[in-house]
């Protein structure tokens, strides 16, 4: 049986591989621009703030966020809430099992957000690292390079691209979507704008509620990017000067044997 | 060490000569780092320091993050995201060990490509080769370990259909595969031998790497002439070479810099470019990903691999002639394994007496054509497997093999090389004017 299973394995790859790829299957992904784009884009706390209120009222009701603690929202480079807010945030919206008390009791900063409430419900944490779009030309991953990996983009593209049409297989109800893989999704459209009001009065018509869901769910799945930009700024700035210094050293110790170059 | 006449380490004071005739280390690193060096290498010789600080590298991050990992299939992927989110730094630390791995792959694949263009693998640089070959096999195990590691849906999938490769070969396979897996299918057992596995040997990469430097340190370095060093005294030597220390650690440090700011710029702001999306889906043995692919750097072999199927008619015709033992699962296999020996086999293959591409006038062209065909391979390996990509793998794979098993060999016999500088000195003086007087 398991034979079978490595075999049906191998066989996926050369059947399904395939079929992903035909014209018409995979969704479309439009682009959005996004403040933490490009090496110096950083997240905007505003719009982090908006898309946790989003997924507190909206998508919180079926999915999780698994892997991300409730204490990272005070954290710089995020959403960065007061530490009392997080506390009250905490205890108002989640209840977490505590083995020592054996009962339920309001979650505290320290604990994560609480796992999906549904079964079929993904869990959102890594969301915006585990999807894409973006692919090619030809498969060759440049527009990736210049565009993003797509996850964010998808969605944003996944909570835009319903059409309205729904068909009904084996007691589930799909929802055609431009954005999803294959066409059909079981999710049913979970915003349709209007759904929260911010109170910084900010837009919440479909697509800005999208970007901001979008933006928090990027942060949720890669809260140290700020910190990992700089890193990344500060070694390049560094590796720059220490080449340059380099490059001039080897030029001195080698003048003497080489002379001058011909043509 | 070298067989290239040049001063040796001579202590000096009392507790030099104490040591030196108990343990003469501090001779073995003069030596070594004082080696003799073709004065001529271009900057294509700057990939061996490159690959040395990524073993390094690799070691000293992976070891930090064994630290905070947890091999077992309900944790690992937990304790990844623990790394990302908790753990002081473990962000910069897992995107440094992820991306360092494609820079050691990128690295070694310029490094071999450069020993085949310049000849290196020739006399008396066979053993250096060969060597080379084993540490370069050893790091595509480690990696694809290493791959198999974080629990997410490509490395469960991806280690599925690469243990079930060692399925495919007749009457052992099926053991085999269990055996490597530890169980029937990709479990628990898997992910704990694979950490083991992922943790030794690089080890052993720099044993063997200790070895790789002694062979060449023995025969001196090759040089963009191919033409060696007259070893026929100590003067002559000098005219063609300078020491290691501090010309070429100096220049190899410039292009490690360079090299570095790319890699950072990557790790800073692209980490994730490289990966695969679906890695971040915790392993779900019930859900097969639409499309399972494997690490940019094992594409062109996964294109050979994947190349001959059923209805190619070499594969037909060693079906028939094994009377059905090698289908056309284990003919991919053998191709994939195939691909890399015929490689590993170079030294003897090619029979040119030149080693330079650049005095070999229709080697050169053949050369430019298999480095297109690797590329060209590694675009067809991340591409479905079917029409057109399925014809141009076959095409690619077919000329990989041609070039190691027919047009090298036949090369030696019919090209007539040009003429090769009498010196290194020669060649260097070709490029460069007279000596200035020191300053």
């Amino acid at each position: 049986m398991f034979r079978k299973f490595t075999l049906s394995a191998l066989a996926a790859l050369a059947v399904t591989a395939g079929a992903a790829q035909a014209a018409g299957s995979e969704g479309h992904v439009h682009d959005t621009d996004f403040s933490f784009e490009g090496p110096f884009g950083t997240f905007d706390q505003n719009q982090l703030q908006r898309g946790l209120q989003i997924y507190t009222e909206v998508c919180s009701a079926c999915h999780g966020l698994r892997y991300v603690p409730l204490r990272t929202l005070a954290d710089e480079g995020g959403p960065h809430l007061p530490e009392d807010q997080v506390r009250a945030y905490a205890s108002q919206n989640f209840e977490t099992f505590d083995a020592e008390l054996d009962d339920t009791r309001p979650a505290i900063p320290a604990d994560h957000f609480p796992q999906s409430n549904l079964p079929n419900a993904p869990d959102l944490s890594l969301m915006a690292k585990a999807r894409s779009g973006f692919h090619g030309p030809y498969g060759l991953g440049i527009n990736q390079f210049f565009k993003g990996i797509g996850g964010p983009e998808y969605i944003v593209s996944v909570l835009t691209g319903y059409t309205g049409e729904t068909k009904e297989e084996a007691g589930t109800t799909y929802y055609e979507n431009t954005a999803f893989p294959g066409g059909w999704i079981a999710m049913a459209p979970p915003l349709a704008g209007e759904d929260v009001e911010f109170a910084d009065g900010h837009s919440n018509e479909l697509h800005h509620e999208a970007e901001d869901i979008a933006a928090f769910l990027m942060w949720a799945a890669e809260p140290k990017m700020m910190a990992r930009k700089h890193a990344g700024f500060v070694a390049v700035v560094f590796l720059v000067i220490l080449s340059s210094l380099l490059y001039l050293t080897n030029k001195k110790l080698w003048a003497p044997h080489k002379g001058k170059k011909h043509a | 060490m070298s067989g290239i006449p040049h001063d040796h380490y001579e202590p000096k004071t009392g507790a030099e000569k104490w040591l030196h005739s108990r343990l003469p280390v501090v001779g073995l690193l003069y030596d070594t780092l004082m080696i003799p060096t073709p004065k001529n290498l271009n900057w294509w010789w700057i990939w061996g320091i490159v690959l040395a600080f990524c073993l390094v590298l690799q070691i000293a991050t992976g070891v930090v993050l064994v630290m905070h990992y947890t091999p077992h299939v309900d944790m690992a992927f937990a304790s990844v995201e623990h790394i990302m989110r908790d753990v002081r730094g473990g962000h910069m630390l897992r995107y440094l060990h992820a991306n360092g791995a494609s820079l050691f792959f990128f690295a070694v694949y310029i490094h071999i490509f450069r020993g085949l263009f310049y000849g290196s693998y020739k006399a008396p640089r066979e053993v250096t080769w060969i060597v080379g070959m084993i540490i370069y096999l050893l790091m595509m195990a480690t990696g694809f370990m290493g791959y198999v590691l974080p629990w997410g849906q490509m490395s469960f999938w991806g280690a599925t259909v690469i243990t079930g490769l060692f399925g495919a070969i007749p009457f052992i396979g099926e053991t085999l595969q269990t055996f490597l897996l530890g169980g029937p299918a990709v479990d628990n057992a898997t992910l704990n031998r694979f950490f083991s596995l992922h943790y030794l040997l690089p080890f052993v990469i720099a044993g063997l790497v200790i070895v790789h430097i002694w062979a060449f340190h023995s025969t001196g370095n090759n040089n963009p002439t191919g033409v060696p060093v007259r070893t026929g005294s100590k003067e002559e030597a000098e005219k063609d070479t300078l020491p290691f220390w501090p010309y070429f650690v100096i220049k190899d440090l410039v292009g490690l810099a360079i090299v570095l700011l790319v890699f950072f710029a990557i790790v800073g702001f692209m980490p994730n470019y490289l990966g695969h999306p679906d890695n971040y889906i915790e392993a779900n043995p019930l859900a097969t990903p639409a499309h399972i692919v494997p690490e940019w750097y094992f594409l062109p072999f996964y294109a050979i691999l994947r190349a001959f199927t059923a209805d190619v008619w070499v594969v037909m015709l060693a079906n028939w002639v094994t009377g059905g033992i090698v289908t056309a699962k284990f003919f991919g296999v053998l191709a994939m394994f195939g691909a890399i020996i015929v490689m590993a086999l170079v030294p003897w293959l090619d029979t040119s007496s030149v080693r330079s591409g650049r005095f070999r006038p229709m080697f050169k062209w053949w050369f430019y054509l298999l480095l297109i065909d690797f590329f060209v391979l590694m675009w067809c390996g991340a591409m479905p497997a079917e029409p057109p990509y399925s014809t141009i793998s076959l095409i690619g794979s077919a000329y990989w093999f041609a070039y190691f098993l027919v047009i090298l060999p036949l090369l030696g016999v019919i090209e007539k090389p040009l003429p090769q500088p009498a010196t290194i000195e020669d060649d260097f003086k070709a490029h460069y004017g007279p000596k200035t007087p020191a300053e």
